[in-house]
C-alpha cells in the first residue's frame, strides 16, 4: 500500500472517531433538552401558588410600597448583574453571546453612573470574568447542565445579602439576570431581567378563562407583613431558578446544534476523503500495471 | 361533612395530591390543625412534619423545609421550598447529615439550618416505619 493511500486512510479513521464523539454529544445533549423543559414545566405550579400567595398577602400588608424589596433606592449606584453562562465548552456562541449581553448592559448601567458588580453562573463566564481581571460578587460552578433549586437558592440568598446591605456599607440597588431564554428547539435569545427591585404590581395572577377571582378573606398567621417578608424572597429564588432552568435548555440546544453541524461536517470530510483515497488507490493500481507492461514490453524486446 | 381537596408542592415539582380528612402543620404561632370547612388561612410553615390523614385513612407524612400553606373553600395548597413524603426520605443519609451538620460549628447558620431540616426528615422517616 502507497503512502499517500495510508495517510487519507489514517485520516478517515480519525474524522469517523470525532465524528462518533459528536453524534454522541449531539444525542445526549437532545434529551436534556427535554429534561430542563419537564422541570421548567414541574416548577410552574409553585410559581402560580407563590404569586397568589404574595398578591394576596400584598393587598392585605400594611405598606406594600415601602417595602425594601420594592421601594426603588432614592440613589442608584450600585447594581448587580448575574450572568449565566455554561460550565464547558462546545455549545457554539451560547456563553460568548450571554457574555456579549452582560457587557452591554454594564456599558449602559455605568452610562447612567452605576457601578456594576457581576455575578457569574458557568466556568466559562467565570474564566471570562477573571481573564480581565475584573472583581466578581459571586462565582457558581458545576451545575450549569442540571441545576437544582437548592443552586438557585444560594444564589439567591447571595443577591438578596448584596441587596439587604445598606447603602454606605456597599449594597446594591438594583439585579438584573441575563440569562438566555429558550424559545423553541431552533431559536434562543439572551434576554435581561430586573429581579430587584420587585415589580409585584405587574405581575397580576392569571386565572383560568381569564375570571378574576378575588381573594378569599384570608386570615394571616403569624401577619400579613410577616407572611408577605417571608414570601418575597422566594420569589427572588424562583426568578432564578427559573433562569437556571431556560438557560441550561439552551445551553443544551445550542450544544445540540454546534454538535449537530461537527456531525455533519464530519460527514462531509469523510466522503471527500474517501473519494481522495480511493482515486489514490486507483492510481497506485494503474501504475503497478504500466509498469508490469512496461516491463514485459521491455523483456520482450531485448 | 366534606372534605379537603389538598394539593402539595415544591419549587421544583408536584409532590402530592388527592382528598384528605384533615391536615395538621406547624406555623410559627403553634400547630394548627385543618378541618373540611375552615376558615380561610394563609400561614407561613416552620420545617416540622407535615401530616395529612387522607380520606380512606391512611396518614401521610410529609417533611416540608421552608413554605407556607393557603386554606380556602376546602382547598388546602401547601407550597414547600423543599419537601419529601416519609417513603421518600433516606434514613441513612438523613442520619449521616445530621452527624455533618451537628459536628460543624454550632453558630454557623446553615449548618444549624441544615441539621433541622435532617432532623425533620428522620421525625418523619422514623414515624411512619
Amino acid at each position: 500500500m502507497g503512502a499517500q493511500l495510508r495517510v487519507f486512510r489514517r485520516r478517515i479513521r480519525s474524522v469517523q472517531a470525532t465524528k462518533k464523539i459528536t453524534k454522541a454529544m449531539e444525542l445526549i445533549a437532545s434529551s436534556r433538552i427535554v429534561k430542563a423543559q419537564q422541570r421548567l414545566e414541574a416548577s410552574t405550579p409553585y410559581l402560580i401558588q407563590l404569586t397568589q400567595a404574595v398578591s394576596a398577602a400584598a393587598s392585605h400588608a400594611t405598606d406594600i410600597a415601602n417595602h425594601p424589596l420594592v421601594r426603588a433606592p432614592e440613589v442608584r449606584d450600585r447594581a448587580a448583574v448575574l450572568v449565566i453562562t455554561a460550565d464547558r465548552g462546545l455549545a457554539g456562541a451560547y456563553s460568548a453571546n450571554a457574555i456579549r449581553e452582560a457587557a452591554g448592559l454594564t456599558r449602559l448601567l455605568n452610562e447612567q453612573g452605576l457601578d456594576v458588580t457581576p455575578y457569574v453562573v458557568g466556568r466559562k463566564g467565570v474564566a471570562w470574568y477573571r481573564f480581565r481581571g475584573i472583581t466578581m460578587g459571586g462565582q457558581y460552578t458545576g451545575f450549569t447542565d442540571q441545576p437544582t433549586y437548592a443552586d438557585a437558592r444560594r444564589i439567591g440568598d447571595d443577591l438578596l445579602q448584596a441587596f439587604l446591605t445598606p447603602e454606605s456599607e456597599g449594597g446594591i440597588d438594583e439585579i438584573h439576570i441575563v440569562y438566555t431564554h429558550f424559545v423553541n428547539m431552533a431559536v434562543q435569545q439572551v434576554r435581561v431581567r430586573r429581579v430587584l427591585p420587585l415589580e409585584i404590581v405587574d405581575e397580576v395572577v392569571e386565572t383560568k378563562a381569564g375570571e378574576s377571582l378575588p381573594f378569599p378573606l384570608y386570615e394571616f398567621e403569624p401577619g400579613a407583613d410577616t407572611v408577605l417578608d417571608a414570601l418575597l424572597p422566594r420569589y427572588i429564588d424562583h426568578a432564578v431558578y427559573t433562569a437556571l432552568l431556560m438557560s441550561a435548555a439552551s445551553e443544551h440546544a445550542a450544544r445540540r446544534r454546534a454538535m449537530k453541524s461537527a456531525t455533519d461536517n464530519a460527514e462531509d470530510l469523510i466522503r471527500s476523503l474517501t473519494r481522495q483515497a480511493n482515486a489514490a488507490r486507483q492510481a497506485e493500481i494503474t501504475q503497478e500495471i504500466s509498469e508490469i507492461v512496461g516491463g514485459a514490453d521491455a523483456l520482450a524486446s531485448a | 361533612m366534606g372534605e379537603l381537596k389538598v394539593a402539595l408542592v415544591s419549587a421544583e415539582r408536584s409532590i402530592w395530591e388527592g382528598s384528605a380528612k384533615s391536615v395538621v402543620a406547624k406555623t410559627p404561632d403553634g400547630e394548627i390543625g385543618i378541618l373540611p370547612g375552615h376558615s380561610p388561612v394563609l400561614a407561613l410553615l416552620l420545617d416540622a412534619p407535615l401530616r395529612i390523614e387522607t380520606t380512606d385513612g391512611t396518614k401521610v407524612l410529609v417533611a416540608v423545609h421552608g413554605g407556607f400553606f393557603s386554606v380556602d373553600s376546602d382547598q388546602v395548597n401547601v407550597i414547600a421550598e423543599t419537601a419529601e413524603l416519609a417513603e421518600e426520605i433516606d434514613i441513612d443519609r438523613a442520619k449521616a447529615a445530621l452527624e455533618r451538620a451537628k459536628a460543624a460549628a454550632a453558630d454557623d447558620d446553615p449548618a444549624v439550618q441544615a441539621a433541622k431540616r435532617a432532623e425533620t426528615r428522620l421525625a418523619v422517616a422514623v414515624g411512619t416505619r
